[in-house]
């Protein structure tokens, strides 16, 4: 019988019982924390006189609640980097108060620095880095000492043999502190800082930067370059630096208390030597900076900053870790947003669209779901009705007339969040003033993204809905009405062969016929393919498989569960009919035949399909890259299908890993407590408890059995773990396999025929491939062995072999 | 190092609501430990046009869709304006309560909450009339939600 404590038992809420008396200790902590969290946030009495009475309140508590306290400093130095100056601040009137609570949390934070880039944690990293260089600007720390940190970080430019991910990071470090504490550090030690700037000048030349193309929206150069973000942020700094560090921008509330600050004694940060490289380090991925906007696009009111500005890196950054602390809650996100300190002096609408959209299309993945972003937007709206669904127009008209040079994946974004918005505003949107697509072929980017998007509209809704909202020239964008197509309809001129069979599948399956018995009339089916010699009639069938799967999916037609259902009813006979590759193939051949104006259907089929194992994901490959499927090569609800179809592999070769390494612990844990059971038992019998004795052999003898099922188990599950890893690695290479095979034949026509290869077409493909190398980089890595050797090899054209080495460059 | 500032961070979306199935076999505390880890969803405020694929598609977004049942009135087995969307995981589900939660759905805002679990039977209106409780008492018009309330029909 386990021993309880009261405060387990049938209690309904997650909170501990707690007996609620006034000076509980723990309720004391609570309130430091929740005063400390919300200092800063929408008050009565002004920022400083809060600032002053915290600290107050705070000194007080130091003798008894010290640990506490710097434990809950340091973790808003490291959360809520958004409000930054004002924990400095907090710092700062702390420390002058207690010179000895100062230099603890400087030590502390340190501790915390190290803890965070051992744990790959490199943008908490960052936010700490910032902080301690702000906390020179509220004299808690020495500014040479702060140089001489800096001066650490650079120097692992020069370290060898490291990926260039290591060096940027620290460079980044080093570089957006400036902006906070530029000033100073110059101000004290200006032959050390101008000493630095050189070598970090001298590193981001010779920096690789073959991974760019790669991570940029849109090709074009203009209107906005899309720039790689360390070169963007040391523009931005040198322009900093070449106006005296005069930056108006950020909120320093120490400012005001300048003569109590100035007072205190400063401490020196310990010499920081930054952890060697690993091989299990992760460093950041690099980045590109987003830009949409210019002054020239908010008609009246502020300025908006320019794209070199550092006020722009700064807005950038706290709106994004605004985003990033509150994504969860929508309401409170949008909130925080609107209510950003210092809005009064930029256009901050579209800042927010800006950093909003430069999240959602960010490359290999944006940071949080996709559809947070959507919901964000919708919120945002709600809360600035009269201006923000302006902003937000005019952003997605400026994205529209830039279709043609924005990357696929980011266009699929686009689709899927612009047809989600519209669903929620009644689908109201000025088509007219896209008229221009109508004239273009429709495989150009503009009218394939109305299409696409009228396709994903529908989804949301139902066709007649949207032939209603389009004016009547759009016709030729509108989605085929989801209907299916079935081939066996009686009383045609020409009968199909099968068409009697299919009529028979049809009348067996309405009396409930069993999977054994629609087998059996199946056997009648003849076989277009057979050789004579093949006897049994259990080769591939494909006239069996369009029988039966087409009368199946009409019958159970009406939607998807009476689909899943029909399928899972006659899974016997399905499986039996794919038995080989070349039936797999064709099941979904005749699947895509029977739905081909009901693009979602297919989806949701082949999915079951696979779920069911009824077809592999590598079946589903060889499909989309059939010359059956070449007319639809270009629609997105194919790549949908792969990126599911990859998704659902991974997440299985994930799922039975985790099953052995449940396994291999249960194990240890069995023999840990065998052990332990050895010992008890031995100390028991020498002290002679018959007993124990009798039962001892009985009792080992178990314990063998089960440590002999769990080996058992394990030597199962590690086949089954390398068996999957074996498909998925498989996967990848028939999928890039028939990509090489495309791309080459359209780069080998094109050359032959004198042509240029850019064709819209090929845009589109080189795409694709570029989007199964981000979409799943993770697991390719593990492959980059074998695609180098077999098939990204020197030999291919350098059009297909730089989408390689661009994603070689991206963890340099 | 890590302290959690639970002052801060809450992810209030994604709580339980009040509303405990009332017909639930089990006491209170199985019926929200079963809520709290639950991959189920049960949204309301449907129009009786809603097709499952409307609901699919929408509800993916969050992530892959396990299984959507729709609700039903118990005696004219069409749909009354209810359904269950389950998730193969929590977190999918979880995002489905943030994001989707409280969204339109075919021009109704939609109403997400977690549910202890589909069992067979759950998927029928409770109504006297057959379709959900909620509209045998309402006294406005809602045309996608048959009308005027059962109550209001019947005098």
């Amino acid at each position: 019988m386990s021993r309880r404590r009261h405060s387990d038992e049938g209690d309904a809420g997650s909170q501990p019982h707690k007996r609620r008396r006034t000076s509980e200790p723990i309720e004391i902590e609570d309130r430091l924390e929740s005063l400390i969290c919300r200092v800063g946030e929408k008050s009565t009495s002004s920022l400083e006189s809060n600032l002053e009475g915290l600290a107050g309140v705070l000194e007080a508590d130091l003798p008894n609640y010290k640990g506490k306290i710097l434990r809950i400093l340091c973790a808003v130095a490291r959360l809520l980097p958004e409000k930054l100056t004002v924990y400095t601040t907090l710092v700062g009137l702390l420390n002058a108060r207690n010179y000895n609570f100062g230099g603890e949390f400087v030590e502390a934070m340190i501790r915390q620095l190290k803890e965070t880039l051992k744990s790959n944690l490199y943008s908490e990293a960052l936010y700490l880095v910032r902080f301690l260089s702000d906390l020179v600007n509220c004299h808690v720390i020495a500014a040479p000492s702060m140089v001489a940190m800096f001066e650490n970080f650079v120097s692992v430019t020069q370290e060898e043999d490291i990926p260039q991910v290591r060096s940027d990071w620290y460079v980044y470090a080093v570089l957006s502190s400036l902006p906070w504490v530029g000033k100073e550090l110059y101000e004290k030690k200006d032959v050390e800082m101008d000493r630095l700037f050189n070598q970090i000048e001298g590193y981001l030349k010779q920096r690789q930067k073959t991974h760019v193309p790669m991570l940029q929206v849109w090709t074009a150069e203009k209107p906005h370059p899309q720039e790689e973000y360390l070169d963007c942020l040391w523009a931005q700094v040198q322009k900093l630096k070449k106006d005296r560090w005069q930056e108006r921008h950020i909120l320093r509330p120490y400012i005001a208390f300048d003569s109590v600050l100035c007072e205190a004694l400063q401490h020196n940060l310990p010499p920081f030597t930054p952890p060697a490289h690993s091989d299990d380090a992760v460093y950041p991925m690099p980045h590109v900076v987003f830009r949409m906007f210019d002054y020239t696009d908010a008609p009246e009111g502020p300025v908006m900053p320019g794209s070199h500005s550092v006020e722009r890196f700064v807005i950038e950054e706290n709106l994004h870790c605004i985003i990033k602390s509150h994504w969860r809650e929508r309401k409170t996100c949008a909130a925080q947003l609107l209510s950003y300190p210092g809005k009064n002096k930029i256009p901050l609408n579209y800042h927010i669209v800006e950093v909003i959209f430069g999240e959602l299309f960010q490359l290999p993945s944006p940071p949080h779901i996709d559809v947070m972003y959507t919901a964000l937007l919708i919120e945002l709206c709600k809360l600035q009705p009269g201006s923000l669904p302006q902003v937000l127009a005019q952003a997605t008209e400026m994205m529209y007339m830039r279709l043609d040079t924005m990357n696929t994946i980011c266009i699929d974004r686009l689709i899927n969040w612009f047809s989600h918005h519209l669903s929620n505003f009644q689908f109201r949107w000025s088509w007219d003033d896209w008229a221009d697509c109508l004239t273009q072929d429709i495989e150009k980017p503009k009218p394939k993204f109305v299409k696409e998007v009228l396709e994903k509209c529908m989804r949301l809704s139902y066709h007649q809905r949207i032939v209603d909202i389009v004016p009547p020239s759009f016709s030729a964008l509108i989605p085929a009405n989801p209907v299916c197509s079935y081939k066996y309809e009686e009383e045609t001129e020409c009968p199909l062969p099968g068409l009697a069979m299919a009529t028979t599948v049809s009348n067996a399956i309405k009396n409930r016929a069993s999977n054994e018995e629609i087998l059996i009339v199946l056997k009648d089916v003849p076989n277009p393919n057979q050789d004579d010699d093949d006897d049994e009639g259990d080769g591939f069938n494909p006239l069996k498989i369009e029988v039966f799967l087409q009368t199946l999916l009409h019958l159970a037609a009406k939607s998807f569960s009476h689909s899943f259902s029909a399928l899972a009813k006659f899974h016997e006979v399905l499986k039996n009919l794919t038995d080989s590759d070349e039936g797999k193939l064709h099941i979904l051949r005749v699947l895509y035949e029977f739905w081909r104006n009901h693009p979602q259907m297919i989806s949701v089929l082949v999915d079951k399909l696979i779920r069911t194992q009824i077809v592999d994901c590598a079946a589903v490959a060889n499909w989309i890259f059939s010359p059956e499927m070449a007319h639809d090569f270009t629609r997105f609800y194919v790549w949908e299908i792969l990126h599911s179809t990859i998704r659902k592999m991974n997440k299985h070769v994930q799922k039975i890993q985790k099953e052995l390494d449940e396994a291999k612990e249960k194990l240890e844990k069995q023999q840990n407590k065998k052990v332990e059971k050895q010992i008890f038992l031995t100390a028991e019998t020498l002290l002679f408890k018959p007993h124990i004795r009798e039962h001892k052999d009985d009792m080992e003898k178990n314990s063998e059995d089960e440590e002999g099922q769990l080996e058992e188990q394990i030597e199962r599950l590690q086949e089954k773990v390398e068996s999957a890893q074996s498909e998925q690695k498989n996967l990848f290479l028939v999928i890039f396999q028939r990509f090489i095979m495309l791309l080459t034949e359209h780069l080998v026509r094109c050359e032959t025929s004198g042509i240029d290869i850019n064709t819209t077409w090929y845009k589109n493909c080189i795409e694709r491939l570029q989007q199964i190398f981000l979409m799943h980089h993770v697991i390719i890595q593990q492959y980059m062995g074998t695609l180098e050797n077999l098939l990204f090899t020197a030999e291919l054209d350098h059009h297909i072999l730089a989408v390689y080495q661009q994603f070689c460059a991206l963890q340099l | 190092m890590s302290i959690k500032l639970n002052a801060l961070f809450s992810d209030s979306y994604v709580d339980i609501s009040q509303y405990r199935d009332q017909h639930f076999k089990g006491n209170r505390y199985e019926q929200e430990k079963l809520l709290k880890q639950s991959c189920t969803l049960y949204v309301g405020n449907l129009s009786f046009y809603t097709t499952e694929e409307q609901v699919h598609e929408l509800f993916s977004k969050s992530g892959d869709v396990k299984r959507i049942i729709i609700g039903l009135d118990k005696v004219k087995k069409t749909a009354c304006g209810f359904c269950f969307v389950e998730y193969y995981t929590r977190a999918d589900a979880e995002n489905a309560m943030r994001f989707i939660n409280g969204t339109r759905l075919d021009d109704r805002i939609i109403r997400t909450d977690w549910d202890a679990g589909f069992k067979e039977g759950r998927q029928f209106g409770r109504g006297k009339s057959g379709g959900q409780v909620r509209d045998e008492y309402r006294q406005d018009y809602d045309p996608a939600r048959g009308g005027y309330g059962k109550l209001v029909q019947k005098s």
